[in-house]
């Protein structure tokens, strides 16, 4: 049986690429019987969509992550773009 | 032949957007946005290899990303083997000796719907800037951008791509953590 500590490194590489199947096998027999590594695995699971998710949201529209461009900047890239053209 | 827009509009269209791209990357808004510039040049340069296949707005992204994924390969010295073992060492601090959790994990519920609370991205863009890193990179990169394990290796000049696993891992339990204590505690605080 594996432990938590294996099994908490095993979900995170899940998510990254195809674990052989008797690994495959044996964390989900643990998870079966680990409610902490469960949750540790479906918590794991939101972060990785969470960040997939992430620059979908900074559409310039969203103020959730509020930044903008100076307007020192954007004056310096506008003439710079300029003398480029 | 598609042709992408006046050159003259790209500051007010893309401006903003291609900023906040850069500065959660670079930490620095400074570099963030020589990193614009840098990108709207290219693009200028480029400008007759617009496809038009996708957006413009996605070609500059793209853009952007190998100015990043440059940056970071330039200013990168190796990943020390000290960093890898500090991040499994960390991770070793949560388990007992037989391997168990020492402390239990909260029960986030139902967490899709932080995903529609401006707060929450406020929260988990402060936890990515907090890791440390070697930590920060391999997340942001793998997590965000999306890129192999090969190229996270490539662009980070880690040795193995075992260690890259090692260090995502230890990146992404850290964000657990930062989650857990800065929002699904706090919101649930109550109900105990």
């Amino acid at each position: 049986m594996l432990t938590c500590k294996e099994v908490s490194k095993l979900v995170s590489l899940a998510l990254d690429r195809r674990l052989p199947l008797n690994k495959r096998m044996a964390v989900r027999l643990h998870l079966l019987v680990c409610k902490m590594c469960s949750r540790y695995q479906q918590q794991l699971k939101f972060i990785h969509r969470a960040a997939r998710d992430y620059y979908s949201r900074l559409d310039s529209d969203d103020d959730r992550l509020a930044v903008e461009l100076g307007s020192e900047a954007r004056k310096k890239i506008t003439d710079t773009l300029r003398r480029e053209q | 032949m598609p042709k992408t827009s006046d050159p003259e509009t790209w500051v007010s269209q893309y401006g903003d957007y291609l900023f906040r791209y850069a500065v959660l990357r670079v930490k620095d808004e400074n570099l963030a946005e020589d990193l614009v510039q840098e990108t709207l040049l290219a693009a200028l340069r480029a400008r007759d290899r617009f496809k038009g296949t996708s957006s413009e707005k996605t070609w500059l992204v793209a853009i952007l990303k190998h100015k990043i994924i440059d940056l970071l390969f330039r200013s990168h010295g190796e990943v020390q083997v000290d960093d890898i073992e500090r991040a499994a060492d960390t991770t070793e601090d949560r388990f007992d000796d037989s391997g168990h959790w020492k402390t239990q994990l909260g029960n986030w519920g139902n967490p899709e719907k932080a995903l529609e609370d401006s707060e929450f991205w406020r929260v988990f863009t402060r936890c990515v800037e907090k890791l440390r890193p070697p930590m920060a990179d391999v997340f942001i990169l793998r997590e965000l951008q999306n890129l192999s394990g090969k190229d996270l290796c490539n662009v980070l000049n880690i040795s193995t791509t075992n260690n890259a696993w090692v260090l995502l891992s230890r990146a992404r339990m850290r964000m657990r953590e930062c989650l857990e204590s800065n929002w699904f505690n706090k919101s649930d605080g109550n109900e105990s």
